[in-house]
């Protein structure tokens, strides 16, 4: 038996270990450091349905010991270019669960890009409403009710493959938003996106991020992620990825314990190239000590009462 | 890309805010031109730093304090661990040297030019050097190059050590192509009064330093291009500046 074994909407990751969209390219960075089939699943750059540049630099600030603002505003070279050139490399050294991160500026977009990867080799379309980096995008659509509900049905229509809509912090009730998409057909969600933040060069008296405002992620956002995710959790009864600063295996039990099935590890892997694999492994040692028999036995069990 | 723990042999300051320290590990396959990431405690993102050389398992590395990451950089004891990303970044190409290649660094862009300059060296070029800083108190490894045999200027703005002014006020237009990393400025200036052809270190604020994040693409010629990755050099002339 594995006791690392979950399951997204049928399909079984090896472990709910998901490197999140945006901090891992298409893995060959990490595959330089260690097998990456270690891993339960694989959340690609953000694609777009044509290629972007992005924002101008600088696109990264930190902040202290906690984490990171980046506007990196989906650079990408377009769903085609990925499903022609990335996708295929990806898969010829990959084995796990494939999640196509797809955002878009207009429903069209969204339907266009999810309808092309619809025929490709991926297990789970991750649809990324919640974008903080570029105008008029995918954000604005994470932050009502309504927008996100007719993204959901629209990508619904054109697809076969499970939909699991990305959801930003940046809202007022996240829980609405999350019913919304659970009402309109979404198969799961991934929780929570960055949460929109700023700084200022005080020397230079201006902000550090050419874009002004960019998206916070990092160990600073866990507790806020892992509340959003337990609410949602109570809440629907959709598999919920949870999302926003893990760096630890314990991290991905409180996650889990919150009430999510999958964990994605975001700004972690960028300071810990190794980290992903590393929280893997210690997986084991940890169910030990918590003496947890398997992964599944603790999703949302603080909600068990 | 590697990942590999570095001991600190020495830490000392060189110039004014600017440190040299001197890193005991594996150097293999770091190339002239790349850089290393390090870990630094206290710090949520790793700090780049060009690699200045490596000779007998010691990696060289330069830096200048400019914020609180290389200010506690300056503070570490020597027999410190570090948590070190090397083999990062491209580096330059040797092969488009020539019979006279130059080579022009400013401030802290001096650093990467010494391995470079060691290695042209080794091969039989004539290598002129071009050194520029702000004042003397910032001048650092003017000997170090004339010790490998190069043709060495150093210049300053306000005139307190070698010639007075830029870098480009000591160009003679007699190289065969140049490698230069300095401030934008000063990058800027060089590739309009060079003449030849020549390659470019470039910096930007970076996230991971590997790939991964996007958080330093510049716009060039030849589309988006990562500096950490398919950088830090580049031929001039696909560079949009």
């Amino acid at each position: 038996m594995n006791r690392l074994q979950i399951s997204l909407s049928g399909i079984t990751l090896a472990n709910p270990i998901i490197p999140a969209s945006g901090t891992y390219g298409f893995g060959d960075e990490f595959a330089e450091l260690y097998d990456i089939n270690c891993l339960g699943g694989i959340s690609f750059k953000g694609t777009t349905r044509e290629a972007r540049y992005g924002n101008p630099l600088p696109r990264i600030a930190e902040c202290g010991n906690y984490g990171m603002i980046n506007a990196v505003g989906l650079q990408n070279p377009g769903v085609e270019h990925v499903i022609a050139h990335e996708l295929p490399r990806l898969k010829s050294h990959y084995n796990g669960c494939i999640v196509a991160n797809v955002s878009g500026f207009s429903v069209q977009d969204y339907v266009e890009t999810c309808a092309l990867l619809d025929k490709e080799p991926i297990d789970i379309l991750e649809v990324n409403i919640s974008c903080p980096n570029v105008h008029n995008g995918g954000m604005a659509f994470g932050t009502s009710p309504e927008a996100a509900a007719e993204v959901t049905a629209a990508v619904k229509a054109v697809t076969t493959k499970p939909v699991y809509m990305k959801l930003s912090p940046n809202v007022t009730d996240i829980v609405a938003i999350a019913k919304a998409c659970e009402a309109t057909g979404a198969d799961g969600l991934c929780l929570i996106n960055t949460v929109l933040g700023m700084r200022i060069d005080i020397r230079r008296r201006r902000p550090v991020i050419a874009n002004r405002y960019g998206g916070y992620s990092g160990s600073g956002i866990f507790p806020l992620a892992l509340r959003m995710v337990n609410q949602v959790a109570c809440a629907t009864s959709l598999p919920i990825i949870g999302c926003g600063g893990v760096s630890s295996a314990e991290d991905v039990i409180e996650m889990m314990m919150a009430g999510a099935t999958a964990v994605e590890i975001g700004a972690a892997n960028l300071t810990n190239p190794m980290v992903a694999k590393e929280i893997v492994d210690r997986l084991p040692a940890l169910m030990d000590e918590l003496k947890i028999e398997k992964l599944t036995d603790i999703i949302g069990i603080v909600n068990h009462e | 890309m590697k990942q590999l723990t570095f001991e600190i042999k020495t830490n000392e300051q060189i110039a004014k805010n600017v440190y040299r320290m001197q890193l005991c590990g594996d150097t293999t396959g770091i190339l002239p031109g790349q850089f290393v990431n390090i870990r630094v405690e206290g710090q949520f993102l790793r700090r780049p730093i060009s690699v200045c050389n490596i000779a007998d398992g010691i990696l060289t590395i330069i830096y200048k304090v400019v914020g609180v990451g290389t200010e506690a950089m300056s503070r570490l004891p020597i027999g410190t661990q570090l948590d070190v990303l090397t083999v990062l970044g491209n580096g330059y190409d040797l092969s488009k040297a020539g019979d006279k290649p130059l080579l022009v660094g400013g401030g802290v862009g001096v650093p990467p030019m010494y391995m470079l300059a060691r290695q042209l060296r080794e091969i039989g070029k004539n290598v002129r050097v071009i050194l520029g800083f702000n004042t003397k108190d910032e001048v650092f490894y003017e000997e170090e190059f004339r010790a490998l045999g190069c043709d060495v200027t150093v210049t300053t703005v306000d005139g307190s050590h070698g010639v007075k002014g830029f870098v480009t006020n000591a160009l003679d237009g007699k190289q065969s192509y140049y490698y230069t990393c300095g401030p934008l400025p000063m990058i800027k200036a060089l590739i309009q009064a060079a003449g030849t052809n020549g390659e470019v270190s470039m910096e930007e604020r970076m996230g991971c330093g590997f790939g991964a994040c996007m958080g330093c693409t510049i716009q060039t010629t030849q589309g988006p291009k990562r500096v950490c990755k398919e950088g830090p050099v580049f031929p001039a002339e696909i560079l949009i500046l």
